[in-house]
């Protein structure tokens, strides 16, 4: 890797003056993607501010029954913590299916959300891409796409967001907190990220200079039923070919209320809400959910080597809507 | 340093390669090279962007200048001489570099060394206390839990901490009950190898690593009950 200064913050407001300051420098926390990255020349930064060791470590309970969740808490923290565990299961299943325990130990809720995709073509530098270089094109558009979006991807990108932990996150309608040059402002999750559309090298809504403090996660009271169901080439310590976030709440045996998150889809964690309100009201049973799932794939556009993924994700759509509707647990 | 010159000193593997190769006769070459590189280290240490950095191995403080791109495995391997804890793929991907900070197991080709300070950090070769090994030292020989070894040293780091979590209770994802982590005693087979899979083994010697686990767990021999406690949901689907 290139070598940087290295500077550690003492506040929030000393870490944002930094980053204002020198538009080449990167935040670092717990490291795990973007070391890896700083290897193989995927960032050059002049500067790594190492924000690890600010006051963003607490899981607090809000007011209206939610919880606020620091950026720095560890993924193994969150997973292990006791209000995290009983309200919203669903976020601790997708943590726990994600990366290692090595990885989770260091990784951050906030460096979390900014996880770059692993598409080989972006990280073999010897490739093209446009998200490291734009108009330089896509290899991966016509190249080995098995892996890559069949939703919301352009002719300029057709990468995947890697991360679980998102996925539970968008289902959950969190809000993430940041700090930047302008001040503090809250952004709801299915915003946070980007459709590569013509700016494939921007993930993120974050300005420039803006550091993630904390994500909050609204009262869902039928969050305890949720389940995550992760499809992979081996059954741990790989990205999701597919995965889905379900959450379901009945009134006797109808819908009342549903929240449906996809990973491994798109270029971030994909909201199938026509599916949503189309569930609402209607009898929970595998014909329903057979639909919600066509729904939810309707848009589906596969390249070359992944149509496979429009069936694996209709099929994965309908056993998270019938584990949840029983009850949730593992998948 | 002071760490490295002793392991050097002794009749480790690299000293043994060093006399081979000077007995060979064909280490004309070998000594300039050892200069050189001792050379690039003393011009490494007074380049700038350098910075000095203390950490704590294995109960000692050790200071090291180092650029602050040094990822905490190179730091330990090239600049301390703790060469247990192995390069394998370099990208948090096979965890032979794993390594206990903090009492937690992380990558150490994942972490900047310049970002250690202040953390207790314990390597393969500070498990065994003087002559006795650690449980888990012991239990990967009697269960076999290695065959060509270079991923052993990770592989027990990660025993040793998977041990610590199941005691204070952190579930696995596939834990059936999240509010009821399994103890000790009823860790399964299935627990164990989520548990260790970012750990890789490509001689396969997983069986006699999770038997190793399971010896050190306190289970008498692998129990087919174990198994049971992963419950396989109910097929709905019809």
């Amino acid at each position: 890797m290139k070598n940087f200064t290295y500077t550690r913050a003492t506040s929030v407001k000393e870490a944002v003056q930094k980053a204002t300051a020198d538009n080449q420098a990167i935040f670092i926390a717990g490291g795990t993607n973007l070391i890896d990255r700083l290897k193989v020349f995927l960032d050059e930064p002049s500067q790594l501010i190492d924000i690890s060791r600010l006051e963003m470590k607490r899981i607090e309970r809000l007011s209206n029954g939610g919880l606020r969740i620091g950026a720095l808490v560890s993924n193994t923290a969150v997973a292990d913590n006791a209000d995290v565990r009983r309200d919203y299961p669903i976020l601790v299943r997708a943590i726990l299916s994600g990366a290692s325990q090595q990885i989770r130990n260091v990784a951050t809720v906030g460096g979390n959300l900014l996880q770059r995709t692993r598409c080989p073509y972006y990280y073999d530098t010897a490739f093209p891409c446009n998200k490291r270089q734009p108009g330089q094109g896509c290899p991966a558009a016509t190249g080995i796409n098995r892996m890559h979006a069949i939703l919301g991807a352009s002719d300029q990108c057709v990468a995947v967001n890697p991360s679980d932990m998102n996925v539970a996150l968008a289902a959950l309608d969190a809000v993430v907190e940041v700090a930047g040059p302008k001040g503090q402002r809250q952004i709801p999750f299915i915003e946070f990220h980007r459709l590569p559309g013509n700016t494939p090298q921007r993930d993120t809504n974050l300005e420039p200079g803006e550091l993630i403090t904390s994500v909050i996660l609204p009262p869902v009271s039928f969050a305890k039923s949720g389940v995550y169901l992760k499809l992979r080439d081996r059954t741990s310590y790989a990205f999701a070919l597919v995965s889905v976030a379900a959450a379901v709440e009945l009134a006797g045996d109808r819908i009342k209320n549903v929240r449906l998150a996809m990973g491994g889809l798109a270029h971030k964690p994909w909201r199938p809400t026509e599916a949503e309100k189309f569930l609402i009201g209607k009898p929970a049973d595998s014909s329903t959910f057979q639909q919600a799932a066509e729904i939810a794939l309707q848009q589906a556009k596969p390249l070359s080597h992944n149509a496979y993924k429009v069936e694996l994700a209709k099929r994965a759509i309908r056993r998270a809507l019938t584990v949840s509707s029983k009850g949730g647990g593992v998948v | 340093m002071e760490h490295g010159k002793k392991g050097r000193g002794k009749t480790s593997r690299r000293g043994f390669l060093g006399q081979a190769l000077t007995v060979a006769g064909t280490a004309i070459a070998a000594p300039s090279l050892l200069n050189q590189s001792s050379n690039a280290k003393d011009n490494l240490e007074t380049a700038e962007g350098n910075m000095k950095v203390t950490l704590n191995v294995n109960g000692k403080q050790q200071s090291l200048t180092i650029e602050p791109r040094v990822t905490l495995l190179d730091a330990l391997r090239d600049r301390l001489g703790l060469v247990g804890s192995k390069k394998g793929c370099d990208h948090g991907q096979c965890g032979a570099c794993t390594v206990l900070v903090d009492g937690e197991r992380v990558y150490s080709c994942l972490a900047l060394a310049v970002m250690q300070e202040d953390k207790e950090i314990v390597t393969i070769e500070g498990l065994a206390k003087g002559d006795t090994l650690h449980p888990l030292q012991t239990a990967f020989i009697e269960n076999d839990g290695f065959q060509c070894g270079y991923c052993t040293p990770g592989q027990i780091c990660a025993s040793v901490a998977l041990l610590d979590e199941i005691k204070r209770g952190c579930a696995s994802v596939v834990t059936p009950d999240l509010t009821r982590p399994p103890q000790l005693a009823e860790l399964s087979e299935a627990e164990i190898k989520e548990r260790l899979s970012g750990n890789l083994c490509r001689c396969s010697a997983y069986n006699g690593i999770v038997a190793a686990v399971q010896q050190a767990a306190g289970q008498k021999a692998p129990s087919p009950l174990a198994d049971l406690m992963l419950s396989e949901p109910e097929e709905t689907l019809t």
